[in-house]
């Protein structure tokens, strides 16, 4: 069952010469106890979509579309009902640790602080659920880390902290951006183990955001390939990263280093996507396709089923030879 | 003393910190390793291993506590990276944030000329900064602009083309595409592997992306908290790892395949390098830590590869114990 069915999202920011498009109708589903992945290069909207889904988008912004949580209308919710929703609906992690974690406070404190608020629970209760969310992502010695600060943990550690608290008021949906961009592989190989456990152990969904393909294809089952502000394609994760019906898929496929072929030859998409407000009239890859047709220049292809629970926004949708 | 062959030459160099409160934190702990002209050397290693604190007494930024550093046979001495020797300009670093490199008040021409050598009339500085550029595919208009008007691939380039300026004979790359995704990533670096093989540089390119090492590097040396482990032609390395860390690092590389396959992480903490194991470093996190490893192992001579680890030693090695 669908836990959080996004519909035709649009969103536009304010800009020197008025709103600026940046999500055009993005929709996106994440069942329960789902592990699910957001891919696609730099600037392609895929914070902004997890911040529309948590009321956390700059002043100003327009959205429109549908974003239901549970049941429950997201998009127009007021300050107090976002206040529920983040508390024990979704919750978030961030790329960068330290913006969730308050360098004053010890690690403890923010962890109850969250459950005696939106759970209710009195201090030893909260203090008792802090050590087990410490133990549950595997901080060692959890006793004494509720009394330490954030900086006396490695940012691998943090990582795990913040997920920790993220965790605090018992989420369904955990959305994850970019957690384990800015860590070593082997860190990350932890992170990625302990998000996994978590969905079987608890059944938390996790929508997980990253420009990794490698980590799309590790930990999730379904997959969402952004570009410029859409989804050019989705499908099971398996096969939509070895066998990609999209041009632009399998472009930022042959841009990963393969260790198959001769040194010093990667593959880059030549050029940049589009800034905001400046796509071309067609398909927003046109410009940097190697499939392109003039049918390609009329209008953006929508999303169509290409596949079992496939879909891909093409309308030449070449033969695509991919080197996984 | 240096062979023709060599161009950089790190001969046991120890780079010592002396942190308040701390005591001494020695961040590398006795490294030697070499570049040839036309060259490029991967090192790789978990964050905090002492990267970029070699890479920084490497290029005479700082003075290393122990050891010696040639370039091009010459003692490398810290001078101020203002005033060095016009035979010392020919060693350049490229650094992990741009940022860094370039000042975001002044345009990109003016800081491009700072580093060109000798004097130049108005048409020709002109002429030298529009080829530098496009040896880093941008347009000559570049150079009436500042850094803030370019996205981070392209400030990477710039940074690039600063460190071209002085016509170097070798580049010391720190993380120069970590922040960066994975077209982007693949523009820089086939940009700087393209230059080094054109004009036969140097080069040093410092990462904790191991498949991108793999991808570029023609020897690869694994650092470990302060140490350098493992060093073998890249494709060896990655075939037939011989440290037990080396393996453990291409292990947690997510991989893309038909069917999700969780990274295997490694166990333990990254150790403090003030308080470091006693006997082999990794003891603490190797599975295969047998009595010999109380001892600190030598590194020993493999044929054309060398490692530090008592499995590759067959008169104390258990027969089993392997470390692929
Ligand atoms: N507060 C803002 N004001 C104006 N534009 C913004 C703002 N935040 C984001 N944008 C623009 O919206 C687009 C999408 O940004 P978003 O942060 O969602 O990208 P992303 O896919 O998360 O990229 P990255 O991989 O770099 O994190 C970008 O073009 C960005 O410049
Ligand atoms: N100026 C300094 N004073 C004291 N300690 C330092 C200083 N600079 C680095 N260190 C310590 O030395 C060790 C090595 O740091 P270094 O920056 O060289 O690592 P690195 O391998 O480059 O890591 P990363 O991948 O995170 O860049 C770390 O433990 C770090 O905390
Ligand atoms: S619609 Fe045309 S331009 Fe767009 S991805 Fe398909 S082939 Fe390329
Ligand atoms: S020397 Fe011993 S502890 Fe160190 S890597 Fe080798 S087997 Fe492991
Ligand atoms: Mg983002
Ligand atoms: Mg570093």
């Amino acid at each position: 069952m669908a836990l959080l069915d996004v519909e035709n999202l649009a969103v536009a920011l304010p800009g020197p010469r008025g709103p600026l498009p940046i999500l055009h109708g993005v929709s996106l589903r994440v069942d329960e106890g789902e592990l699910v992945g957001i891919a696609g290069e730099s600037g392609c909207g895929k914070s902004l979509t997890a911040q529309s889904l948590l009321g956390l988008l700059p002043p100003g912004a327009k959205v429109t579309g549908s974003a239901r949580f549970a049941g429950t209308e997201l998009l127009g919710l007021d300050a107090r009902g976002w206040q529920r929703v983040r508390g024990a609906g979704i919750a978030m992690v961030f790329q960068d640790p330290t913006a969730a974690l308050h360098p004053m406070l010890t690690v403890g404190r923010q962890l109850t602080e969250h459950m005696r608020v939106h759970l209710r629970m009195d201090r030893r209760a909260a203090n008792r659920r802090a050590v087990e969310l410490l133990d549950q992502v595997r901080i060692p010695d959890p006793e004494r880390a509720v009394r330490a600060y954030p900086h006396q943990f490695s940012g691998g550690m943090r990582q795990r902290v913040a997920i920790a608290i993220a965790l605090a008021a018992r989420p369904r949906l955990l959305i994850a951006d970019e957690p384990t961009t800015a860590l070593d592989v082997t860190v990350q190989a932890g992170i990625l183990a302990l998000l996994d456990r978590l969905r079987a152990e608890t059944g938390l969904a996790v929508a997980f955001i990253t420009h990794d393909l490698g980590v799309l294809s590790s930990l999730t089952t379904r997959g969402y390939v952004f570009y410029a502000g859409r989804v050019v394609e989705t499908g099971p994760t398996g096969a939509l990263l070895t066998a990609p019906r999209h041009p632009y898929t399998a472009a930022l496929l042959g841009a990963r280093p393969h260790g198959t072929q001769a040194v010093g030859t990667l593959r880059p998409i030549p050029g940049g996507p589009p800034a905001p407000g400046e796509a071309p009239p067609g398909c927003p890859f046109q410009p940097r396709c190697g499939y392109a047709e003039p049918s390609c220049g009329t209008a953006p292809p929508p999303l169509e089923p290409v596949g079992p629970d496939r879909s891909a926004a093409c309308v030449v949708r070449p033969h695509l030879e991919v080197l996984v | 003393m240096s062979t023709p062959e060599t161009l950089l030459r790190i001969d046991d160099v120890e780079v010592e910190y002396r942190a308040r409160g701390r005591g001494a934190v020695r961040a590398v702990a006795g490294v030697s390793l070499d570049v040839a002209p036309g060259q490029i050397v991967g090192l790789v290693g978990e964050s905090g291993c002492g990267k970029s604190s070699l890479a920084r007494v490497a290029v005479g930024l700082a003075a290393p506590s122990a050891g010696t550093i040639r370039f091009a046979g010459r003692p490398v001495t810290p001078l101020g990276w203002r005033r060095r020797a016009d035979d010392e300009v020919g060693l350049q670093m490229v650094f992990q944030n741009p940022y860094a490199s370039l000042n975001p008040r002044r345009t990109i021409g003016d800081q491009l000329l700072d580093g060109v050598p000798g004097q130049l009339g108005g048409a020709a500085r002109r002429g030298r900064v529009a080829d530098l550029l496009d040896r880093v595919g941008m347009p000559a208009t570049a150079a009436d602009r500042y850094p803030h008007q370019f996205s981070g691939g392209q400030r990477q380039r710039l940074a690039i083309a600063r460190a071209l300026a002085p016509e170097p004979r070798m580049i010391i790359a720190d993380e120069p595409v970590t922040a960066l995704d994975a077209s982007s990533q693949a523009q820089v670096v086939n940009l700087l592997v393209g230059l080094v093989r054109e004009l036969d540089m140097g080069m040093l390119f410092i990462s904790h992306d191991l498949a991108l090492v793999h991808e570029i590097a023609d020897v690869t040396a694994v650092m470990y908290l302060g140490k350098i482990v493992e060093t073998a032609p890249t494709r060896e390395l990655w075939r037939a790892p011989r440290h037990p860390y080396t393996r453990a690092l291409i292990d947690a590389v997510p991989q893309i395949s038909a069917t999700p396959t969780l990274p295997k992480p490694l166990a333990g903490e990254v150790p403090d390098p003030s308080n470091a194991p006693t006997g082999c470093r990794f003891r603490p996190r190797c599975p295969h830590a047998f009595d010999p490893c109380g001892t600190q192992p030598p590194t020993v001579d493999l044929g054309g590869r060398s490692a530090a680890c008592w499995l590759t030693d067959p008169t104390v090695a258990p027969a089993t114990a392997a470390a692929s």
